[in-house]
């Protein structure tokens, strides 16, 4: 079996296991409600997707791998590895910030996630396209929810204004990372089990300048990338993130719920 | 032949067993009125009989999910078919399209307003005027969305302007 697809495979796992822990952070926290149980809500879907990319990586490793080798789950893959492991991009793992940066955060990786899965559902190798036929449909309410709401906010009061033209100043040196294949992705592109990035890029942009005009938000000129997620090279805050997510097996291993 | 009608036989026996299991979080749906069972094909007959029971989950979180495999395994083994495997399959995606009608007339009994179809709503053009969403209770049209998400991954949160009445609004997917 292919390294690049096995890669591949986690990288698109860590992308969704990782916002889904951020945005789990404001479970009981959030403005009202309605706006708690959507963010928990999409964190449903997203721990959905994740086991779905995970079960398929383990099958993949355990078939690669010597049939003496203890066999990896979905459990040991989101559990047991190392900040160096993960494959996510920065984007997701940025602090939450206030409301509207997570707001954003999540309009910014849902608009990604939606061209996507949307050029995955066609992907040569049969899971990877189920898995994100089934994802697309998911984001399609993720984008819908988390666009509405950055108009609302970006374009509200002088207060939530400023707040939101702050967390795209924040977050917009993440956002060139999504299209900057790493060494996989390419691979992947290359035999049709991956996305074409540029393409998604291009749709990405199109609709994310739609959506902040709409919001009355000015996109960065800064053009400056931080990069390195993909190859598990990670900000500080993944380390404490991880340390949370992993606490229980960490110090308890093997314990069940 | 005659083997072959005995395996289909075996089959709708097996299709009655999972008639009686219901929904976890919807009690008055079973899990073929809400389309989660694929198909079921049986290999051999007794004492050599197999086979597997394929679904499909609703949502790709859906907690629900590993529950309802168990109580297809558990009901499988309890009328001896315990070599008949449940297997987990993603495409083609799951819909509201596939629910049946007495389905939404039951959901609908229940007080969850059914889906309406699918091309209605699922895009994610912003502020779009959905179709109206009529109230399970009265059957108003006059009524409105309060939150895209709910008590489950399945369900929107709406009112009813003319009864009052909040209510579950099982969402097109």
């Amino acid at each position: 079996m292919k390294q690049a697809l096995i890669d591949y495979t986690l990288h698109l796992a860590d992308n969704a296991l990782v916002l889904c822990h951020q945005n789990a952070a404001w479970c009981g926290h959030a403005p009202n409600p309605e706006l708690d149980i959507a963010l928990t809500n999409i964190s449903l879907d997203l721990i959905g997707q994740a086991r779905n990319f995970y079960q398929y990586a383990a099958e993949l490793i355990n078939a690669a791998n010597d049939p003496s080798q203890d066999p990896v789950t979905e459990d040991t893959l989101a559990h047991l590895r190392d900040a160096g492991d993960f494959k996510n991009c920065l984007l997701v793992e940025t602090p939450n910030g206030d409301w509207g940066q997570t707001l954003l955060r999540q309009f910014l990786f849902s608009n990604y996630q939606y061209y996507l899965y949307q050029q995955l559902s066609n992907s040569s190798d049969p899971q990877i396209a189920a898995i994100a036929a089934k994802a697309w449909k998911e984001t399609t309410y993720h984008l819908r929810w988390s666009s509405e709401w950055v108009i609302r906010l970006g374009d509200g009061t002088e207060e939530s204004h400023a707040r939101m033209e702050n967390a795209l100043q924040e977050l917009w040196p993440y956002t060139h990372e999504l299209f900057i294949p790493a060494a996989y992705e390419t691979s992947c592109m290359e035999d049709h089990t991956g996305a074409d990035l540029a393409t998604v890029k291009s749709n990405w942009l199109e609709k994310t300048a739609a959506i902040l005009s709409e919001a009355t938000l000015t996109i960065p000129g800064n053009d400056f990338a931080q990069n390195g997620g993909k190859n598990g090279k990670h900000t500080e805050n993944m380390i404490s993130l991880l340390t949370e997510m992993q606490f229980m097996q960490r110090a308890y291993p093997g314990c069940v719920w | 032949m005659e083997v072959e009608e005995k395996i289909v036989s075996e089959e709708k026996k097996i299709w009655g067993i999972l008639e009686k299991i219901n929904d976890p979080e919807i009690p008055v749906l079973t899990i073929i009125d809400l389309g989660i069972i694929r198909s079921v094909k049986i290999a051999g007959l007794f004492p050599h009989l197999s086979g597997e029971v394929c679904i499909t989950p609703t949502y790709s979180g859906c907690p629900a999910m590993d529950m309802i495999q168990h109580d297809i395994e558990k009901a499988l083994a309890d009328n001896g078919y315990g070599n008949v495997i449940v297997k987990t399959v993603l495409s083609p995606a799951w819909t509201t399209d596939w629910m049946s009608e007495q389905a939404r007339e039951k959901l609908r009994a229940y007080g969850i307003a059914p889906p309406l179809m699918q091309e209605q709503v699922c895009t994610p053009e912003i502020f779009q005027e959905d179709r109206a969403v009529p109230c399970p209770r009265c059957n108003s049209l006059h009524t409105t969305l309060i939150s895209k998400f709910g008590s489950t991954p399945c369900k929107a949160l709406y009112r009813c302007e003319e009864c009052k009445e909040p209510f579950d609004y099982f969402k097109c997917h």
